[in-house]
């Protein structure tokens, strides 16, 4: 070979590699249910035994849908160890989580899944817990809370929905909680309100409640972790900045606690939310604004000319 | 060695130099002295046999020549073009002494991608040993474990944490140093040895080192899992969007392609005013990597002297070509907001130079009162990197103060059956090192499984040479296999 035949911009385009793309055999990640909550959110169930095996409440995977995907991270949601799957709820925010949608149908698979990463939630010796959700953390917050009841604290779970027609799980989680608060934003169903008061309320019934968990977007969290504060309770965050490789490699993913960098993919991504620096993490999750509007415009523009509507069910492409 | 001109070169990602031809080659084998006791040999990590394959191209067994080089390294198209010649084959080289040393490297580099052309392989008859080796990491210490072994008759599963194998020299190491076709080619050349390399597979999350020895069916275990933590430097303003370490701008454009953003998902986000911080091999990566991209002034700043500074000289060079300004004796304080969140500017120090540091290289001391303000919109980190810390997390080997794991000179580390090698032991070093290690610690684990190899048949020709660093010595011939016990 001569350099000229060495001259691609990528090394993409090549043949299909020799390596395997998993632990196990196959080619991807299949993809072996799905479920829509809303016309955002929906649920997706990948065969993987292994990682069904490893997961622990508290982790994340990072996925890719195709060859020219970014690596996406997802709280593992839900883990089943018999049927070896795992489960991801995703909100369609921007480009790749709408196109996840549109393209992750039982019967395709993921191109890339990799984890479970970070440290697994500590569940302590708590005797009773408030876990909260919110949005994208309502899923996410569920195994946390079934471990807990497992270790027999008394569970109180909060979660926080925009309107009623987007609660999922409830079923889930009365299931495994004692108590279960509902907030909405529009008073549609339980509480009107944020999930901050949801906890207030909480409090005020337990005054023995040893620790909170909030998982959701970080403005849900820095509220969470101030509604405590005043009552000294130990707050434990889950932190989602912009990650890349998942395995501490590149620091993109560095969030202050406490006045020191940490790297939330494996020092965290559980924190004190007392300690974090919540408007720094808000800060950095704007840090790529302007590609990310560019990449959604630019993805919509293709699913007119596609004649698809960009955010409802259509037949698998077959990409992926 | 020709080059791409500089105003050409930085606008694409082709690769700079461009190699030899036959005719170049030929010529530059002539200069050879073929040394009876050749210093390049000992210079050489590995001990290649240089003057031996230098006759066989000589000869025009082009063939033959790939034999010889490939019976020490089994990358050589990659350590043709990586490799730190200068510090090594082609420094001790005693043609250097009055002329140019005789361009190893560069001839190293023309054979390997000569084989890759012609689809030469060098695939021994390989008997199953019954053994099983799990390798972590698929670095060039991890696959050259892996090469050995498999040749050795173990079943190998490499198990690589990111989608794509290679290591640095696939998320680091950029294309118009190393294209990853040749990543592709050479690991390919490998996994034919029968070699699995499973990629998605983050070791010590997914299943433990513990669980590969007493569940998975493992006999043995190597680590090669690198020494890629960036060091940050704790200063104010470093968690402000626009400043990252090198680790991150590198693999979001190798690994994921983000040059091509939005055709490729991965954004990057480029600054106008690229300030890399650091003057090492991944500094100049850096700089280069931004200035390809087009940003439109890229700075280097270092605290030390252009003397001091560990990068390769021929990177350095082809850096200062390509219009990277450097700027010696600074160094950042402070990294200033714009009022939205964003880099503005590096509030920085001169320096200069005091009595010499533990290093041996002398001490960089602030002039005072000497701060000023460095415009800069994207902030580049290559400042050293720390342990990778996931192991040492998740299992009970023994590390040293600094995270590293520590091993004795056979590479076993504190638990049985597990080796470990390349980065994550010495701390950030180079390419072949890391491979020598690898080939070392697959020696270490064919000890302690019991697998001999004898060397009395098919003992190639080479002229002798043990002793060097890493040596391969006549113990490690990979072709029959007799197991004792
Ligand atoms: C540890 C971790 C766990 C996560 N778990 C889940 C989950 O279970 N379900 C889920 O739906 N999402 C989860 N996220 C967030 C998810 O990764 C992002 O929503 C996704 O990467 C957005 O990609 P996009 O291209 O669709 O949107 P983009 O267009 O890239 O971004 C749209 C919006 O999402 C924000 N965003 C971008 N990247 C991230 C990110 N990494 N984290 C948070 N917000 C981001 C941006 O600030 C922007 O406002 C998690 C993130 C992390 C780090
Ligand atoms: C930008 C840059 C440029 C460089 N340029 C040169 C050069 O020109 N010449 C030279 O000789 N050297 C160079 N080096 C140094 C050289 O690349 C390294 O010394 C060498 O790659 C180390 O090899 P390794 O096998 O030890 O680790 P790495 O190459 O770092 O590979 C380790 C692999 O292990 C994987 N891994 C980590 N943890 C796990 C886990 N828990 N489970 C599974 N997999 C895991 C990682 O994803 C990675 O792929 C450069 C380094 C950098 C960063
Ligand atoms: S491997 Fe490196 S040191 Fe050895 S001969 Fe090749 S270029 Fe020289
Ligand atoms: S995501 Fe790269 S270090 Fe955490």
């Amino acid at each position: 070979m001569t350099s000229q035949s060495t001259k691609t911009a990528t090394g993409r385009g090549r043949e299909p590699p020799k390596w395997r793309m998993g632990p196990a055999s196959g080619a991807g990640f299949p993809i072996v249910d799905r479920e829509d909550f809303s016309d955002a959110t929906f649920r997706l169930e990948i065969d993987h035994p292994v990682m069904a095996k490893a997961a622990q409440p508290g982790q994340f995977v990072i996925i890719v849908t195709h060859d020219h995907g970014e690596r996406i991270p997802l709280t593992i949601a839900d883990y089943d160890r018999v049927k070896g799957t795992v489960t991801l709820v995703v909100q369609a925010v921007g480009k790749s989580t709408r196109e996840m949608q549109q393209l992750c149908r039982p019967g395709t698979a993921l191109y890339s899944m990799v984890g479970p990463m970070g440290q697994p939630s500590r569940i302590g010796e708590a005797k009773k817990v408030i876990c909260v959700g919110g949005g994208l953390g309502v899923a996410p917050i569920f195994p946390q809370a079934r471990a807990f009841k497992e270790r027999g604290a008394y569970v109180i779970s909060v979660v926080g929905f925009r309107n009623r027609d987007l609660i999922f799980w409830e079923d889930k989680f009365r299931e495994c909680c004692d108590e279960l608060i509902i907030c909405t934003d529009d008073g549609s169903a339980g509480i009107k309100g944020l999930v901050t008061k949801g906890i207030a309320q909480a409090i005020e019934q337990h005054p023995d409640i040893d620790e909170v968990v909030a998982v959701g977007p970080p403005i849900m969290m820095k509220a969470c972790a101030e509604a405590t504060r005043p009552h000294g309770i130990k707050t434990v965050v889950s932190l989602n900045p912009i990650m890349v490789d998942g395995t501490g490699m590149c620091g993109g993913c560095r969030v202050k606690i406490g006045g020191r960098i940490m790297f939330a993919c494996v020092d965290g991504p559980d924190f004190d939310g007392h300690d974090v620096d919540f408007d720094d993490l808000m800060n950095r999750l704007r840090r790529f604004k302007e590609e990310e509007q560019l990449a959604l415009e630019r993805w919509t523009e293709t699913c007119r000319r596609l004649d698809m509507e960009p955010h409802t069910t259509t037949q698998d492409s077959g990409r992926s | 060695m020709p080059v791409e001109a500089p105003q050409a070169r930085v606008a694409n990602f082709n690769e700079v130099a461009l190699g030899f031809d036959v005719e170049n080659a030929l010529v530059e084998c002539e200069r050879c002295l073929v040394c009876p006791e050749p210093a390049c040999v000992a210079g050489c990590p590995v001990g290649i046999d240089i003057p031996g394959f230098i006759c066989k191209i000589i000869d025009k067994d082009y063939r033959g020549a790939y034999d010889i080089i490939s019976e020490a390294n089994l990358l050589p198209a990659i350590c043709g073009r990586v490799c730190p010649q200068e510090d090594q084959c082609e420094g001790v080289c005693p043609v250097g002494d009055t002329l140019e040393p005789v361009a190893v490297g560069r001839l190293e580099r023309w054979v390997g991608d000569r084989a890759i052309e012609e689809g030469w392989h060098k695939r021994p008859y390989i008997e199953p040993n019954g053994f099983r080796v799990g390798i972590i990491g698929s670095g060039p210490a991890g696959v050259a474990c892996a090469a050995d072994l498999a040749k050795a008759g173990c079943a190998v599963t490499v198990y690589e944490a990111l989608h794509e194998p290679g290591g640095v020299l696939r998320y680091g190491i950029p294309d118009f140093r190393l294209p990853n076709q040749v990543v592709d080619e050479e690991i390919g050349n490998l996994i034919d040895l029968g070699i699995d390399i499973r990629c998605n597979t983050l070791v010590g999350r997914l299943f433990t080192i513990e669980q590969m020895l007493d569940e998975m069916g493992f006999d043995a275990v190597f680590i090669g899992t690198g020494a890629g933590s960036p060091k940050f430097m704790d200063i104010p303003g470093e968690t402000l969007n626009g400043v990252l370490s090198a680790n991150e701008l590198l693999t979001r454009c190798n690994l994921m392609v983000a040059g091509r953003f939005p055709e490729y998902d991965t954004p990057l986000h480029l600054g106008r005013r690229v300030a890399v911080i650091g003057s090492g091999n991944t500094a100049m990566d850096a700089l280069r990597v931004t200035r390809r991209l087009g940003a439109e002034k890229v700075h280097c700043v270092y605290r030390r002297t252009e003397a001091e500074s560990p990068a390769r000289l021929e990177e350095l060079h082809h850096a200062q070509e390509e219009g990277i300004e450097f700027h010696w004796l600074t160094a950042p304080v402070e990294i200033l907001d714009d009022g939205d969140g964003n880099v503005r500017a590096m509030r920085c120090l001169r320096m200069e130079l005091g009595e010499p540091d533990e290093s041996g290289r002398r001490r960089p001391v602030p002039i005072e009162g000497s701060e000023f303000e460095f415009e800069t919109d994207m902030v580049v980190y290559a400042i050293g990197t720390n342990a990778n810390p996931i192991l040492g997390q998740t299992s009970k080997l023994k590390l040293n103060k600094w995270g590293y794991i520590e091993t004795d000179e056979d590479l076993a580390t504190s638990m049985a059956g597990v080796y470990a090698g390349g980065d994550i032991v010495t701390g950030a070093a180079t390419v072949i090192l890391a491979m020598g290690a690898g080939r070392r610690a697959a020696r270490s684990i064919k000890e302690y499984l019991g697998i001999r190899d004898s060397d009395i048949v098919y003992q190639p020709e080479r002229s002798g040479h043990e002793g060097a660093l890493f040596g391969i010595d006549g113990a490690e011939r990979n072709f029959v296999r007799v197991r004792s016990a």
